[in-house]
C-alpha cells in the first residue's frame, strides 16, 4: 500500500478542522512541531484501496507572510523539502462565502508549484446565499482541480479523497505570474540563483523565518532592499494577486444577494451592543462557572466515591504489607486525584469550544480589547485568562495565537493568578473550617460570599499584574489588531466531540503522569522515616497511651498522627516551622503546603492524612477535626479565623503547580520566566499572607 | 483635514483612497484592506474602540489608531 503526505491550509473560519475531522476521524494524534509548542495534529485516511494517506492539519493562516509563531510553522514546513510531512499534494481549503479573500492564499500555495486540490467548504451555503459558481472555468484559469464540499451536509468528502490519491494529475503550474511587480528585480534574482524557486527566495527576503537549506546569508548585499521598499513591494503583489482573483470571480461567481438572508448582523447588533453585549457575556461566563462548580460536583462525587471503594476494596482484599499500601494509599488516590479533575476540564473545554466554534469568542475580543488594553493586554487576552479557571495549562496553551510577543508573555506570566480548579477543594475545606456558616442580611450566605472574593482577588491580581509588568519589561512591542469577525455557525457536533476528548486527553496524560508520580513519592515520605522514633512507632504509642487498647480505632488514629510526625515529610513540616509561623501555621499545615508544593489539590488530601480519616469517612468529619485541632502546649486553634485568613490568600497568590512551571517553560523557551514567576507569585503570597495574619492576630 | 476612516459614522460607506504602507500591518492588506476597495462602518466597540469594518466583504475588527491611518472619501450614496 502507498502512503502519500497530505498538508491541509488554509485562512483560519473556513471550516478546515471540520474537513480534517470528516477525513480521518478520531484517527488523529496531537504533538508538538520540533523545538516549539504549535500543536501537530496529523492524522491517517485510506484514499483507496491502494493509497493511505497522512493528513497534516496546519495552522490556520492568512497569508505566507507570517505574523504569529502558528503562521510561521506553516511557511517553514512548505518551504522544508526535507521534513518528514513535506507534503506530496496540498489542499488549500476555502470557505464559498469569503472566496475572494481565501483565493490569496491559495494562489500563493500555487506559487510553490506543487500539486494543489482548491476545496470549496460549506457548499451548503451557496443555495441560501443565492450563490453560483462557474466550477470549469475557476478550475481553467485557477490551474487545478476544484471540490466542493460541505462538512456539516457531508458531501464532497469522497470525491476529495479520488482527487487527493491521483495528486500526480494536479498542475504544479503557478496561476499569476507575481514576479511581474518588479520585472528586473526578479529576472536578476533568478539569474543569481538559477535552481531555487523564484517565490520561495521571495519569502526568504521578505520573512523572518528561520530557513534550513537557504540561509539569508547567502543572498548577495544587492538582493536586500529597505523595509519600506519590500513593504511597498509586498503591497503591489497584493494588489495583482487580488487583480487577478477579481477578474476570475467577475465572470465565475455570481451571487444573488436577494436571495441572501441576513442574522449575522441583526445578532451583531445584540451581542456586540455596548450595554447588552456585556450582559450577555457575563451571562455565558455565569453559566461557564455554574457548569464547573454546579453540574460537575456530580459526576466528581461519583468518581470521588468510586475511587474511594476502590481504594478500601485493594486494601482488603490484597495481602497486607507495603505493596498493598502503595496501591491503596499512594497509586489508587494519585489516578483518583487526577480523575476528579475531568468533568471540570471537560465541561471548560466543551464551553470553550461551544464558544469559538459559534463565532461567539471573537466578539468578546471585539467586545474586551479597549479595556484590557490599559493593562497592556488586548481583546485576545480575555480568552485565556477565562480559560484559566479550569487549569492554567490550557490557557497558557492558548495564548499562542496573540501576535504580539510581549503581549503573550504578560498574559502566560499573569494567568496562574486567575482561580483555578485545583485551588477549588483547598479553599473549600478552609472556609468550611473558619467561616461561619451564616447569612448576611439574612440573605447572603457568607461562605459563598468569600468565596466570590476569593475569585475577584485572583482576576484582580491577574489585571495588576499583567499592568505592573507592562510598566517594568522593556521589550520592544509593535503591535497591531486585526481580528476577522467569522460568520455565526452552529457548533457541528463531530468538531465539539473531538476537540473535547482530545484536550480532556492531553490534560489526563500530560498534566496527570505528574500528579500520579509525586503523589507515589509522597507516599513513601509519608511511610517511612529515619530514626528510631519511626521505627518503634508501635511500642512508643502503646508506652504513651496506656489505657488505649490496641486495635481500637482511637489507637489507630494516634498511631498513624505519630507515624506521620516522625515520617520523613513530617520532619520536613517541623523544619519549616520557624519560616511559617509567622503566617500562623503550624507543621501540620507546613506538610500540606509542602505536599501540595507540585499541584495545590493535593492540600486536602494531605490535611485528609493527617487527621487519620479513613477514606471512606465523610468529609464533615476532617472539618470537625481540623476545627476541634489544638496546639497541644499554647491550647491555641490550629484553623482559627486569622490562620484561616492567612492560608486562604496564600494559596491565592502562591504559585504551586509543577505542570503550569513546565508549561511556561516550554511557551517561553527559557527557565528564566518560570523561575520568575515561582519566585513573585510565592514571595508575593508569602507577603501578603504575613501581612494579614499580624494583623488579624 | 483628509477624511479617515475613523471620521465614518456607524452605517456609512466609503471607499479607500491612500495610506501609508509603513503604518499598516500587511495582515490588513491582505484581507482586501487596499485602495479602490469599498468599507463600510459597521459597529463601534463600547468606549469608541476598536471599530468594525465591512471591507469589501470582509468583516474586520481593527483599532481607532490603524484606522486613522487609511484615508477614504464617503459614498455618495450613503453620506446625506
Amino acid at each position: 500500500m502507498q502512503s502519500i503526505q497530505v498538508a491541509l491550509i488554509g485562512n483560519p473560519n473556513t471550516g478546515k478542522t471540520s474537513v480534517f475531522n470528516q477525513l480521518t476521524g478520531l484517527k488523529q494524534q496531537v504533538g508538538n512541531y520540533p523545538g516549539i509548542t504549535v500543536e501537530k495534529k496529523v492524522g491517517q485516511c485510506v484514499l483507496s484501496e491502494t493509497c493511505l494517506a497522512n493528513v497534516l492539519d496546519l495552522p490556520g493562516t492568512y497569508s505566507l507572510n507570517a505574523s504569529s509563531i502558528d503562521e510561521n510553522v506553516v511557511i517553514e514546513m512548505l518551504l522544508n523539502k526535507k521534513d518528514p510531512n513535506f507534503p506530496d499534494v496540498i489542499a488549500v481549503i476555502t470557505d464559498v462565502e469569503n472566496l475572494k479573500r481565501n483565493l490569496l492564499l491559495f494562489t500563493q500555495i500555487k506559487d510553490l508549484e506543487l500539486p494543489t486540490v482548491l476545496v470549496i467548504n460549506m457548499a451548503d451555503r451557496m443555495v441560501p446565499k443565492g450563490i453560483t459558481l462557474d466550477i470549469p472555468y475557476l478550475e481553467a484559469q485557477l490551474q487545478t482541480k476544484i471540490v466542493l464540499v460541505s462538512s456539516r451536509k457531508r458531501t464532497g468528502i469522497a470525491e476529495l479523497k479520488n482527487v487527493l490519491a491521483n495528486y500526480r494529475d494536479l498542475s504544479v503550474i503557478p496561476c499569476l505570474n507575481a514576479s511581474s511587480i518588479d520585472e528586473a528585480y526578479f529576472s536578476q534574482l533568478r539569474k543569481a540563483f538559477p535552481k531555487q524557486l523564484l517565490y520561495k527566495l521571495w519569502l526568504v527576503i521578505t520573512q523572518d523565518v528561520n530557513f534550513l537549506n537557504l540561509e539569508r546569508k547567502e543572498l548577495p548585499n544587492s538582493f536586500t532592499k529597505s523595509h519600506a521598499d519590500l513593504k511597498r513591494l509586498q503591497q503591489k503583489e497584493t494588489i495583482k494577486r487580488y487583480q487577478f482573483i477579481n477578474d476570475i470571480l467577475k465572470q465565475g461567481l455570481i451571487v444573488n444577494s436577494s436571495l441572501a438572508t441576513d442574522y449575522r448582523s441583526k445578532l451583531d447588533r445584540i451581542l456586540m451592543h455596548p450595554f447588552w453585549g456585556y450582559v450577555i457575556f457575563f451571562g455565558v461566563l455565569f453559566l461557564i462557572f455554574q457548569s464547573i462548580f454546579d453540574w460537575s460536583r456530580v459526576p466528581m462525587n461519583w468518581i470521588d466515591t468510586a475511587f474511594a471503594n476502590l481504594s478500601s476494596f485493594t486494601s482488603t482484599q490484597l495481602q497486607p504489607g507495603m505493596f498493598n499500601d502503595l496501591l491503596s494509599q499512594g497509586i489508587i488516590p494519585g489516578i483518583g486525584g487526577i480523575l476528579l479533575f475531568i468533568p471540570q476540564i471537560a465541561f471548560l473545554f466543551l464551553f470553550i469550544s461551544l464558544l469559538e466554534e459559534s463565532g461567539y469568542m471573537s466578539r468578546v475580543v471585539f467586545l474586551m480589547d479597549k479595556i484590557m488594553r490599559r493593562y497592556g493586554l488586548s481583546g485576545k487576552s480575555v480568552v485565556p485568562l477565562i480559560s484559566g479557571t479550569a487549569c492554567a495549562i490550557p490557557a497558557i496553551m492558548a495564548t499562542r495565537n496573540i501576535e504580539s510577543w510581549k503581549e503573550r508573555l504578560l498574559v502566560i506570566l499573569v494567568t496562574p493568578f486567575v482561580t483555578c480548579s485545583a485551588r477549588l477543594p483547598v479553599y473549600a475545606i478552609i472556609i468550611a473550617v473558619v467561616i461561619p456558616d451564616t447569612y448576611l442580611l439574612g440573605v447572603v450566605h457568607l461562605q459563598g460570599l468569600v468565596f466570590l472574593f476569593l475569585y475577584i482577588l485572583g482576576f484582580a491580581s491577574a489585571i495588576i499584574s499583567a499592568w505592573l509588568l507592562n510598566k517594568v519589561l522593556r521589550i520592544s512591542n509593535k503591535t497591531y489588531f486585526v481580528v476577522e469577525m467569522p460568520n455565526y455557525k452552529v457548533p457541528l457536533f463531530k468538531n465539539v466531540y473531538i476537540n473535547v476528548i482530545e484536550k480532556t486527553k492531553a490534560f489526563l496524560f500530560g498534566a496527570g503522569k505528574i500528579i500520579l508520580a509525586l503523589s507515589i513519592i509522597l507516599w513513601f515520605l509519608a511511610s517511612f522515616g529515619p530514626g528510631d522514633d519511626f521505627k518503634n512507632a508501635e511500642a512508643n504509642v502503646v508506652a504513651q497511651h496506656q489505657n488505649l487498647t490496641v486495635n481500637s480505632s482511637a489507637y489507630k488514629n494516634i498511631l498513624a498522627t505519630y507515624k506521620l510526625e516522625n515520617s520523613y515529610i513530617g520532619l520536613m513540616g517541623k523544619s519549616i516551622e520557624p519560616v511559617i509561623s509567622p503566617l500562623g501555621y503550624d507543621w501540620k499545615i507546613g506538610i500540606a503546603i509542602i505536599s501540595s508544593f507540585a499541584a495545590r489539590e493535593v492540600f486536602v488530601g494531605t490535611l485528609a492524612t493527617i487527621y487519620s480519616v479513613g477514606e471512606s469517612e465523610s468529609n464533615s468529619t476532617i472539618v470537625n477535626k481540623m476545627k476541634a485541632d489544638k496546639d497541644i502546649r499554647t491550647g491555641i486553634h490550629t484553623f482559627r479565623f486569622s490562620s484561616g485568613i492567612s492560608l486562604l490568600l496564600f494559596y491565592v497568590f502562591a504559585m504551586q503547580c509543577i505542570s503550569t512551571l513546565a508549561i511556561t517553560r516550554k511557551e517561553t523557551n527559557s527557565y528564566y520566566w518560570p523561575l520568575a514567576q515561582l519566585v513573585f507569585m510565592t514571595g508575593l503570597a508569602y507577603l501578603v499572607a504575613f501581612l494579614t495574619y499580624q494583623f488579624l492576630n | 483635514m483628509q477624511t479617515t476612516i475613523a471620521q465614518l459614522k456607524k452605517g456609512e460607506k466609503a471607499t479607500i483612497t491612500q495610506f501609508d504602507v509603513e503604518a499598516i500591518p500587511l495582515k490588513l492588506l491582505e484581507m482586501g484592506c487596499l485602495p479602490g476597495n469599498t468599507v463600510e462602518l459597521l459597529q463601534i466597540a463600547p468606549f469608541g474602540d476598536p471599530l468594525l469594518l465591512n471591507i469589501s466583504g470582509s468583516h474586520l475588527a481593527i483599532r481607532l489608531e490603524t484606522a486613522l491611518q487609511i484615508e477614504v472619501t464617503r459614498d455618495e450614496i450613503s453620506s446625506k
